[in-house]
């Protein structure tokens, strides 16, 4: 590796975790003030604490996470199964459509557009519509990851378990399943995170009592930097971090 | 297409399979759309819902036609002659494309270098490029506030070098929208460049050094016209959704900052006027309906393959 592509990665990398890094080292700053040092302190961990409409928020937020993971992960793996091993179907056009369209789609569109249809059937808003919300746009990103894993699957196995007598539902239990439940879970990981992270599509469909995490986080933002949302954003970051490291793990391994 | 699977062969089995996410995402992304569509072609008012006119089922078919009657592109016209919405939606269009193309020229050595590196600090390096991408998007473009403000820590470290005199002024202007863009967005520029850069042939960059060529050469002749359609596919995977960027022009622009997330966001929780914030939304799914339709195609090989 040349001296210039080095210097690339570290410039690359600097960039990535910079502000990052600042704002985590900022977080145990003891002055109130964001942007002078006034020596190391851990006080806005404690404020962070003791903020209950905060707590409350992150509580929704993590139901709401948990939950919609869930949907969007039996979803995104049937989508994954469909577009990876039924070959040619009628609607595999708009199951693709479907399926790729919500990752790239504006947020502001998803968010505006399901809350009309919840308006126009009447569906009072509140945390089961932050879930449908979250499902939907989360369920491509799954797919994505499980089909990836579907394509580097050995196929002579599944045709070896089929040889050997088994039907179409035990060669899925006893081979591909195994195989894939790695992507399964990372998909399920990255959905999760999606959902927690989500500010936009929330702000639209939720209604009074179901405030999420970044929502209440951006309704502080606006008011200017603040260390304790330093504090809440250092822990979240450190939670994401272990996610992904734990997710890395799970599908380096084979 | 013969695989076994669930239902492999195109049976019940194979239906149990794909209706579920065909139906919710049917239910829950196509539906609205329609129902945006619609909500579009009518006029604000003051009710729950905020829109006239709404249709009477019980009315029948009478119902319907003066339902019908009362829809009109009024919202569309409004978006065509003021100059308010025409200047949102190329300024939009400019910040996305701009950002898109600092994102190509920063984001490809990136990725050229991770695919280069060693093999054993690969997946480390890789996993570095991820951690961000999984990080909040919020707290991201949050963390730019307090490094650009004017007592930020940019204006301190360039003031204590001597480089400026007085602080300079980033947040709130474009500088600092396109900063936020380019740097929120990276890892997808990154992440599918680096999966076509790492799947390269090896043996052909090889090649063309024993044929004399210097790195240079063989990056521009070989490494990047191989690597031009995942190039293609990652700016597209960050122009799209840059057109309907909210956080960010909201977060580091000033308020004169226009970008069509940010309008149809003000028209719809500031103004409540729900009909014109779904015509600003009808209006960006025009502009981006292009690049999601080549988008999902090359999904589509991808997933094919």
């Amino acid at each position: 590796m040349s001296g210039f592509l080095r210097a690339v990665l570290a410039l690359g990398l600097a960039f990535l975790y910079a502000p990052i890094l600042v704002l985590a080292v900022y977080s145990f700053n003891a002055s109130s003030l964001v942007t002078v040092w006034g020596g190391f302190s851990t006080r806005w961990y404690a404020a962070l604490f003791a903020d209950e409409p905060l707590i409350a928020s992150a509580w929704v937020s993590l139901r709401v996470a948990l939950l919609s993971g869930a949907i969007a992960t039996v979803l995104g793996t049937l989508a994954a199964l469909a577009l990876g091993r039924h070959g040619r179907f009628r609607t595999r056009k708009l199951l693709t459509g479907l399926v790729f369209a919500p990752m790239v789609m504006p947020e502001v569109i998803i968010g505006l557009s399901l809350l009309l249809l919840f308006v126009g059937i009447g569906l009072d808003r509140g945390i089961l519509t932050i879930v449908i919300a979250h499902a939907t746009f989360c369920t491509g990103f799954v797919a994505v990851v499980v089909g990836a894993r579907l394509r580097g699957l050995d196929r002579t196995l599944e045709e070896a378990a089929a040889d050997l007598g088994a039907g179409p539902l035990r060669v899925f239990a006893t081979v591909t399943l195994p195989l894939v439940a790695p992507a399964i879970l990372a998909g399920f990981l990255l959905a999760f995170t999606l959902s927690l992270d989500d500010l936009v599509i929330a702000s639209f469909v939720s209604g009074p009592g179901a405030t999420t995490l970044p929502m209440r986080l951006y309704s502080q933002v606006r008011l200017g930097v603040n260390p304790e949302i330093n504090a809440a954003s250092t822990l979240l970051v450190v939670a994401v971090t272990a996610a992904v490291l734990a997710a890395s793990r799970l599908t380096a391994r084979r | 297409m013969s695989a076994p699977g669930p239902g492999s062969s195109g049976g019940w089995r194979a239906r149990l399979v794909r209706l579920p996410p065909l139906l919710w995402l049917t239910a829950f992304f196509l539906v609205p759309f329609l129902i945006t569509l619609k909500i579009s072609l009518s006029d604000a008012a003051t009710a729950m819902p905020p829109y006239l006119p709404v249709l009477d089922w019980q009315a029948g078919l009478e119902g319907w036609s003066s339902f019908l009657e009362a829809l009109d592109f009024e919202n569309y016209a409004i978006l065509w002659f003021d100059s308010f919405y025409r200047e949102a939606a190329l300024s939009s269009l400019a910040y996305a494309g701009a950002a898109s193309l600092v994102l190509v020229l920063v984001g490809t050595p990136l990725a050229y270098a991770l695919a280069r590196a060693p093999a054993r600090w690969q997946a480390l390096l890789v996993a570095l490029v991820v951690v961000p991408f999984w990080t909040s998007f919020l707290i991201r473009v949050y963390a730019w506030i307090a490094i650009l403000k004017p007592e930020g820590l940019l204006n301190a470290a360039l003031l204590r070098l001597g480089l400026i005199a007085a602080p300079l002024e980033i947040l709130n202007t474009p500088t600092a929208v396109m900063i936020g863009l380019v740097y929120a967005y990276l890892p997808f520029m990154v992440l599918p460049l680096y999966a076509v850069m790492s799947r390269l042939d090896g043996t052909l960059r090889e090649a063309a050094a024993d044929l004399g060529a210097g790195p240079v050469r063989v990056f521009l002749t070989v490494t990047l016209p191989l690597a031009a359609p995942g190039i293609a596919a990652g700016a597209l995977l960050c122009f799209i959704p840059m057109i309907g960027e909210f956080i960010i022009p909201d977060l580091l622009g000033g308020s004169d900052t226009l970008m069509l997330g940010r309008v149809l966001w003000s028209e719809f929780f500031s103004n409540r006027d729900w009909p014109l914030a779904s015509a600003v939304a009808v209006l960006m799914l025009l502009i981006v309906i292009g690049p999601v339709v080549l988008f999902r195609d090359a999904g589509a090989r991808e997933a094919g393959r």
